[in-house]
């Protein structure tokens, strides 16, 4: 399977990838109404604070259906699927993340596909801004003493 | 509720398999993306990897009919009362701020929320201590909405 798969341009992949990113944030719409922004849904799954009755249900079934096919399928298509980083870069990435994802209200799902797909200029300011600090991150870490790249 | 638990699984499970097969969950393939300098300078910043742009606008391809097409007025989710959309449009600091921290840890290591969750189960140690990290600062901002005050 994997095989047939990787005959494909990656420009090819990516884009049926990202077809079906866009049509599980349709579906999500569709049917619970809401927008499937991965950030806000974690957030809030694990969230200590009170929230109604079935409020959170909803949250974790999606997560576990993204880490349950997310493994299905990078097995099945032997996807490289480790960052590669030492720890103490990878603490701060993810602290970095987790902060930002929260005071911003949303990352690539939340911002890019979904808000963008709104028509949202919240965020369309908030995407440009974090590809933009991407960008920038990936540029000095090429000219800084850190052997990775 | 079990329906809802089920689309919601569902919804989930294909948007891993979308970013399984986009490259997204690949964080060696984003940060080439992230890599500009290689589109000005490839022999010295290394190749730029344009595809992950694709991944955007094929799933924008779909949201923005999505978002045009479903939620109307007098309509409602199949399972639900009613859409629960955002609805702020102020463009204030703790969103900027917020998205630019975003950006920092992502241009680091990656990974964004999605691909990180989906790589969980098979993405080793280095997959964990980002996931372990990014919900202990997902918690941490919770606790300390300071930059939520302005907003």
């Amino acid at each position: 399977m994997d095989t047939l798969w990787n005959t494909l341009h990656p420009f090819v992949q990516a884009s049926i990838g990202g077809l079906l990113i866009g049509l599980a944030s349709w579906l999500m719409l569709a049917s619970l109404g809401r927008v499937a922004g991965i950030s806000g849904i974690a957030a809030s799954a694990i969230s200590p604070a009170a929230q109604a009755p079935g409020e959170r249900g909803w949250r974790w079934a999606f997560l576990l259906g993204l880490a349950v096919m997310g493994a299905l399928a990078s097995t099945l298509l032997h996807t490289p699927a480790s960052a590669q980083r030492p720890w103490p870069l990878l603490l701060a990435a993810g602290l970095l993340v987790g902060l930002g994802t929260v005071w911003g209200s949303g990352c690539t799902s939340g911002h890019g596909v979904c808000g963008m797909g709104r028509r949202s200029a919240r965020s369309l300011v908030a995407t440009l801004v974090f590809m933009g600090t991407g960008f920038a991150t990936v540029l000095i870490a090429h000219y800084a003493v850190f052997s990775w790249t | 509720m079990l329906k809802k638990l089920t689309f919601s699984l569902l919804s989930g499970a294909v948007f891993a398999l979308g970013l399984v097969l986009s490259g997204m969950t690949q964080p060696a393939k984003v940060l080439g993306f992230l890599n500009i300098g290689g589109i000005v300078a490839p022999e010295r910043f290394g190749a730029w990897d344009a595809s992950l742009a694709f991944v955007m606008g094929g799933a924008l391809c779909v949201t923005l009919l999505a978002f045009a097409i479903t939620p109307r007025a007098g309509r409602k989710p199949w399972l639900a009362e009613r859409f629960e959309l955002p609805t702020r449009q102020d463009i204030d600091r703790p969103l900027l701020l917020g998205a630019a921290l975003f950006g920092i840890g992502w241009g680091l290591v990656g990974y964004c929320p999605g691909p990180a969750l989906a790589s969980l189960l098979t993405g080793g140690l280095d997959t964990l201590i980002f996931v372990a990290a990014l919900a202990g600062g997902m918690w941490a901002a919770k606790q300390f909405p300071i930059l939520k005050s302005t907003g």
